[in-house]
């Protein structure tokens, strides 16, 4: 075992050394730094591109998917194997997604066989761009009580409504969405996970403007949507229960978003090329936040682990989204007291980092969420 | 690849050791001796003998069970959510370590009897009121093919009952580590009765004689047996912390779950809620660092310090903070001494001082991660 490990790193590192672009290799994990995909998608460089096709046809842009999906069929130890040796030519991710992080891991659960063969290769390509249509004005941390609604129709549902904060929904292709199906059950019971084509007629969306700036997310309006019956993953009015899968998945990518900035180096290695690190207050809260992350680093791994193990739970995502939320956050800030006055132009990256980290313990579901989740399903107190 | 799992063995060790130590070793037992005067009970010790405990760190040919670091945290673990007071940590994880890295004869017969439980230890370091094993000033003479120790070590974890003392000296080129009968001449011991019921002694030492057998290892080379020890009872004391807190924040989560005002259970009151919940989320990180500083000591020992110092840094900061959440939540019964959560309050003090502070794991790290 240890041994088909070992010949399996070795694999990796040849290939990687053969196909890892050297443009690549600068550890960038800014927002265009990664390629996104999707038909929208404009290349930052012909080295982004390759990048990404070599991985693709390899299946090492999702490499734990099954390979007739688009994977690389790995296991837990070899898909260690692959970040670790990524990590170590400080390679970047050749694609990131929310195809790959929250709707592949649900229609690999939910989906039927046709329907993962239909979505899951053109997500693991980078050709179709998937945002997710959750939020609505009126349901946020109340997120069972959307109102969006789907007429059934026969062959396909009528779709009117509103959806609001829906990341990249200005350049995504598809979107998943929570739509109420049925008006009479209790709230949980009347919601279906519904797959919409962005250029569907009366489909629309208007960008708003982020504190960091930048302007990511997005209303989406659908006006008399025609929704063809086949796209719902999951049973008519029982889109809950994708909706959470989906959701513990969301919660995972976010928790670990902090430690993958950064590459193998610590945060105080970096701080410490500023000359500030000095100042013992500063000092103290870095060494403080180093121990912290790799403790929550080992957290991430034990909990894998678990789940590999079939002792995981699924509310534990509820912890990972919490602390590596909140740790972040921690993270940002003292990257910009670190920096003192040179993070402070709009030509820096950090402070737009900063800021946009805030939204880290928002998105997903909030860290007050987190906590009643695990206070009621974990703590067993009661409601 | 070791998993951040535990094995089944060790799923099994713990909970045979829980059942064995709810029995035999509640809080109650640490209050009785408290009451009693006393900070040993030499029938546990004997009991935890038999069991195989006091030689898990020990090789199977010195009659040890030898079951490794990973296990000596899973017993350090449930020891600390009930507080059992023994030796465990001194004799039997950081005296079985450092005598395990010397091939003599005579180290193998002193493992044997630790395996055996006749035997207990503890390790002589600090003079100060801080851990820091390059500071210190006790002297050890030569005096012919001998030593002669003369200075003062103070917080000497269970060297008030100890059969014997590792003691760290300064000798001519530098920091030399001795295995000495507690009661050698020239040896004064005052136990002091700690905070947390159990016992740490002051020791003067006055010309105290020593053989070269007497020594650890090498002459003026102590870490090479010392930094071992160390960190395996670093890792044991996070160990046990974890426990530690475990231990109050379950008898917390079960008081939000019974206690009444306002006409409804405190637990249904968010403020609480939430607090509770960090809490958990805070041991659940610090589980992480201990089970991965158990591993690190038993697959890749000579790269085990910056684990080890995450663990106890850690687990003194979530036993503190499980502490301080437990009286507070407990309300006006938090702070009665009838009440066991001040005797969890008391050792997550000392255990946070014991072998190196929340600073000096910092400052460890900090070092090993390039800064
Ligand atoms: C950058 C960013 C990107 C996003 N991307 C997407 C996306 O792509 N798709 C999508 O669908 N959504 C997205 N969201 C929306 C996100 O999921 C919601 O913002 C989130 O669920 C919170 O809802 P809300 O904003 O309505 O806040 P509210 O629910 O109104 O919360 C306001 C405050 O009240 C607290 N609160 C609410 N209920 C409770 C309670 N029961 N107990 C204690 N406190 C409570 C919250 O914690 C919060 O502090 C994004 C948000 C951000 C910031
Ligand atoms: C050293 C000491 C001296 C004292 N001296 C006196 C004295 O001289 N005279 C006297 O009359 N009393 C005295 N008291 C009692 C003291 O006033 C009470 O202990 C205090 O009011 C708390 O009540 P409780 O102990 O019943 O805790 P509880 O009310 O049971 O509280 C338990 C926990 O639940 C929390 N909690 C309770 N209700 C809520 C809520 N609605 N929302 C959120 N959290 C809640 C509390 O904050 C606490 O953390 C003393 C207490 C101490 C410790």
């Amino acid at each position: 075992m240890n041994d088909d490990l070992a010949q399996f790193r070795a694999e990796i590192r040849a290939w990687l050394e053969q196909n890892c672009p050297q443009e690549m290799r600068d550890g960038a994990v800014g927002e265009d730094s990664t390629c996104w995909g999707g038909k929208n998608w404009n290349f930052t460089s012909d080295a982004q591109k390759t990048w990404l096709e070599r991985c693709a046809a390899k299946g090492y842009t999702v490499p734990t998917w099954p390979v007739e999906y688009g994977g690389a069929g790995m296991n837990r130890d070899q898909e260690k194997i692959w970040l670790e040796e990524l990590a170590t030519i400080n390679g970047r991710l050749p694609l990131q997604s929310f195809g790959i992080w929250m709707l592949g891991p649900a229609l690999l659960h939910f989906g039927t066989h046709e329907q993962k063969l239909h979505y899951l290769p053109p997500i693991a390509r980078g050709e179709i761009r998937w945002c997710q249509g959750y939020s609505e004005p009126g349901a946020g941390s109340d997120l069972a009580s959307v109102q969006t609604k789907g007429e059934d129709k026969g062959d396909h549902w009528l779709v009117n409504g509103q959806k609001i904060w829906t990341s990249y929904a200005d350049k995504a292709d598809w979107i998943f969405a929570l739509i109420r199906t049925d008006r009479e059950a209790k709230k949980h019971l009347g919601i279906s996970f519904l797959l919409i084509d962005m250029t569907s007629p009366g489909v629309s969306t208007k960008p708003i403007r982020l504190i960091s700036g930048k302007s990511p997310f997005c209303e989406t309006f659908f006006d008399n949507v025609e929704v063809p019956k086949h796209q719902i993953v999951g049973t008519e009015n029982r889109g809950w229960d994708v909706a959470k899968y989906l959701l513990t998945h969301e919660r995972e990518m976010i928790s670990g978003s902090g430690l993958l900035a950064g590459g193998s180096r610590s945060l105080g290695a970096i701080l410490a090329e500023s000359g500030n690190l000095d100042e013992p207050v500063l000092r103290s809260d870095v060494m403080r936040h180093e121990i912290d992350g790799l403790a929550f680093g080992l957290t991430l791994e034990r909990y894998k682990d678990q789940a590999e193990a079939g002792t995981g739970t699924g509310d534990a995502s509820a912890m990972l989204k919490y602390y590596g939320t909140e740790l972040n956050k921690r993270r940002q800030e003292l990257i910009m007291a670190g920096a003192g006055s040179d993070a402070l132009t709009w030509d820096d990256e950090r402070a737009p980092h900063w800021l946009r980290s805030k939204a880290n313990s928002i998105e997903g579901g909030t860290s007050e969420v987190m906590l009643s989740i695990i206070s009621r399903r974990i703590l067993g107190l009661p409601g | 690849m070791t998993k951040l799992i535990r094995s089944e063995e060790e799923i099994m060790l713990a909970d045979a050791a829980r059942g064995y130590l709810d029995e035999a070793a509640p809080v109650a037992k640490l209050r009785a001796l408290r009451d009693a005067g006393e900070a040993h009970d030499p029938a546990l010790w004997a009991e935890m003998a038999q069991m195989g405990w006091t030689g898990v760190l020990v090789p199977e040919e010195a009659g040890g069970s030898d079951m490794g670091h990973a296990a000596a945290c899973v017993l350090a673990e449930e020891m600390g959510k009930t507080l059992a007071p023994t030796p465990f940590l001194s004799t039997a994880v950081i005296a079985a370590t450092a005598l395990r890295q010397v091939a003599s004869a005579r180290a193998k017969a002193a493992l044997a009897k630790i395996a055996e439980g006749t035997v207990t230890y503890a390790l002589a370091i600090d003079e100060g009121s801080k851990f820091d094993p390059e500071a210190i000033d006790l002297v050890a003479e030569k005096d012919g093919n001998g030593f002669r120790l003369s200075g003062q070590k103070r917080f000497v974890v269970d060297g008030g009952f100890a059969d014997r003392l590792l003691v760290l000296a300064r000798t001519e080129g530098g920091v030399t580590l001795f295995d000495i009968p507690a009661d050698a001449t020239g040896v004064t011991r005052s136990a002091k009765p700690m905070i947390d019921s159990r016992d740490a002694a002051e020791i003067t030492f006055d010309k105290v004689e020593a053989t070269g057998e007497d020594v650890l290892g090498t002459v003026d080379d102590a870490m090479a047996v010392l930094k071992p020890a160390l960190e395996a009872g670093q890792a044991a004391l996070a160990a046990e912390l974890t426990g530690l807190a475990a231990g109050a924040f379950g008898r917390t989560v079960g008081y939000l779950k019974e206690r009444k005002q306002f006409g409804t259970l405190i637990g249904t009151f968010q403020a609480l809620q939430h607090r509770a919940a960090d809490l958990w989320c805070e041991c659940e990180v610090t589980s992480s660092a201990i089970l991965h500083a158990g591993r690190m000591l038993d697959t890749d020992p000579e790269n085990a310090a910056l684990a080890v110092s995450v663990a106890k840094a850690r687990a003194m900061d979530t036993a503190s903070l499980a502490v301080r959440e437990g009286v507070q939540m407990h309300g006006g019964i938090g702070m009665t001494d009838e009440f066991d959560m001040g005797f969890y309050m008391r050792r997550a003090r000392v255990g946070a001082e014991w072998l190196g502070d929340y600073g000096y794991h910092a400052g460890v790290v900090a070092g090993l991660r390039g800064f």
